[in-house]
C-alpha cells in the first residue's frame, strides 16, 4: 500500500472509521524534517498490510491540524478504533515509528 | 579499519567525506539521527554561493547523494566515545565499535533548553525551539520569545508578522543581537519587550496557556501566551569526546582554523568547534579543511 493523502473530506472514512490502526503524518511542504520523514513512512506503508499510513498537509488542512492540536511538525498521531492512542513530534527512525503502534 | 571516521552527517561532516573520498581514502560517516543536521530546518537558504534559493532539505540531500556516489559509507549509529590508540583510534557507538586511522568530529550543536519544569513535556504543545518551523501554528495568537541574541531577535521579527502579540523576554536590559534588528523590533506595535526578566514557570492544561515571569527585583507576573519560542543559544555536542579533545568553558572543541585538536589524528569541524562565525558556508569550509588535514596526517604517519 502507499501512503494515502487525507483531507477533511475523507478523514472520517480513512482515519476514524478505519478497521486497521492508522499512522497519521501531519506535515507541510516547507518542513525539511517532514520531507526527511516521508521515505520511512512510504517504507512502512509498503511493508505492512495490517496498518494504514496517511498524510495530512497542515497548510491545506488547517482545521484538522487545529482539531488535533498540532503545533509542531512532523507530528505522527496513531489512531485505533477512531481514537488517538499515541503521538510523536519530530523526525524519528523507523523503529520509533513502529513503537508508537 | 577505515582511513577516516567522520562523526556527524551535517554539512561539515559530509563535505569532509567528499574531500576524503576524492583523495581515495576509505570513509565511514557515523550519524545519530538522519543526514543533514540542523540545516534541514531551514526552509530557504539564501546566502550560500551559487544557490540563491535552496531548501535545507534539498541542500542536505544533494550533499548526501554526492558523498554516497563518491563511495562514503554511512551508518546511522550514535557515537559515544573515542579511544586514542598508538596506531589507530576506536570509535564506540551504541551498536558497536569501528577502527579508523583518523577521526573528524563534526557533531554540531543542539538547542539549549530553558531548564524550566515540564519544558520537555510541552514541546509540540506550545514550547518550540524553531520559529520558522512552528511559527505558522501561532497565526493571530499570543507568543513569547526568550533570549537576547540574534536568533531570538530574528525569531521575534518573523513571529511579529504572524502572531497577534509577541513578547520578547530577556534576562538583561539590553540585547546581545544586532542593534539594527533590535531597532526594527522596537518599532513594531505588536512586539512588547519584557527585559530584566526570566521565565520561571510554564502554565498549561493540555497545552501551554501562560508563562510566569520573574524580574530582577523578584516581582512575579504572568503573561498569557499560546506559544513560547526558546532561543537561548546552542550546546555543542562534544561531551562524549572530552577524554580526547580539549573543550572551552562553553563546551566547544578547542581547535584552530586547521581543525586540529590536542590529539594527533583527531580533528574538529563545523559548529562544535571554537569559532566566530557559524554559518553553512563556514561548516562546509571546516569539512574541507579537516579532511585535508586528516589526509596530510595519514601521509606523514
Amino acid at each position: 500500500m502507499n501512503v494515502t493523502e487525507v483531507t477533511r473530506d475523507n478523514f472520517e472514512a480513512e482515519v476514524l472509521n478505519s478497521d486497521k490502526p492508522v499512522i497519521a503524518d501531519f506535515n507541510a511542504d516547507w518542513c525539511g524534517p517532514c520531507r526527511m520523514m516521508r521515505p520511512t513512512l512510504d517504507e512502512i506503508a509498503a511493508e505492512r498490510d495490517d496498518i494504514k499510513v496517511v498524510s495530512i498537509n497542515i497548510d491545506d488542512e488547517d482545521e484538522l491540524a487545529e482539531d488535533y492540536g498540532i503545533s509542531s511538525i512532523p507530528c505522527l498521531v496513531v489512531f485505533k478504533d477512531g481514537r488517538e492512542v499515541n503521538r510523536n513530534i519530530g523526525l524519528v527512525p523507523k523503529d520509533v515509528v513502529l513503537g508508537l503502534l | 579499519m577505515y582511513d577516516i571516521i567522520i562523526i556527524g552527517a551535517g554539512p561539515a561532516g559530509m563535505t569532509a567525506a567528499i574531500y576524503a573520498r576524492r583523495a581515495a581514502k576509505t570513509v565511514l560517516v557515523l550519524e545519530a539521527k538522519s543526514y543533514g543536521g540542523q540545516i534541514i530546518n531551514t526552509p530557504d537558504i539564501e546566502n550560500y554561493p551559487a544557490a540563491a534559493h535552496i531548501s535545507g532539505f534539498d541542500f542536505a540531500t544533494k550533499v548526501y547523494e554526492q558523498a554516497k556516489a563518491l563511495g562514503a559509507e554511512f551508518k546511522f549509529e550514535k557515537a559515544v566515545e573515542i579511544r586514542d590508540g598508538a596506531d589507530f583510534k576506536t570509535v564506540v557507538t551504541v551498536k558497536g565499535s569501528y577502527e579508523g586511522r583518523a577521526v573528524i568530529i563534526a557533531t554540531g550543536s543542539e538547542n539549549r533548553k530553558l531548564g524550566v519544569e515540564d519544558e520537555d513535556k510541552l514541546v509540540g504543545r506550545g514550547v518550540s525551539y524553531c520559529a520558522t518551523c512552528d511559527g505558522a501554528f501561532f497565526r493571530k495568537k499570543k507568543v513569547a520569545v526568550v533570549g537576547g541574541g540574534n536568533t531570538a531577535l530574528e525569531d521575534a521579527l518573523y513571529l511579529a508578522d504572524l502572531a497577534e502579540t509577541v513578547y520578547v523576554i530577556h534576562r538583561r536590559d539590553e540585547f546581545r543581537g544586532d542593534e539594527s534588528t533590535a531597532e526594527q523590533l522596537r518599532s513594531r506595535e505588536n512586539v512588547k519587550l519584557v527585559l530584566n526578566s526570566r521565565v520561571t514557570k510554564l502554565i498549561y492544561d493540555k497545552k501551554l496557556t501562560a508563562v510566569e515571569v520573574t524580574d530582577k527585583d523578584g516581582n512575579v507576573s504572568e503573561l498569557e501566551v499560546n506559544g513560547l519560542f526558546v532561543a537561548v543559544g546552542r550546546i555543542p555536542e562534544n561531551r562524549n569526546f572530552a577524554s580526547v579533545i580539549k573543550l572551552d568553558a562553553a563546551g566547544y572543541a578547542v581547535a584552530a582554523e586547521n581543525c586540529r585538536t590536542q590529539t594527533a589524528g583527531i580533528f574538529a569541524a563545523g559548529d562544535n568547534r571554537v569559532k566566530d562565525v557559524r554559518q553553512l558556508v563556514t561548516a562546509t569550509a571546516d569539512g574541507a579543511v579537516a579532511a585535508t588535514e586528516a589526509i596530510k596526517y595519514l601521509a606523514n604517519k
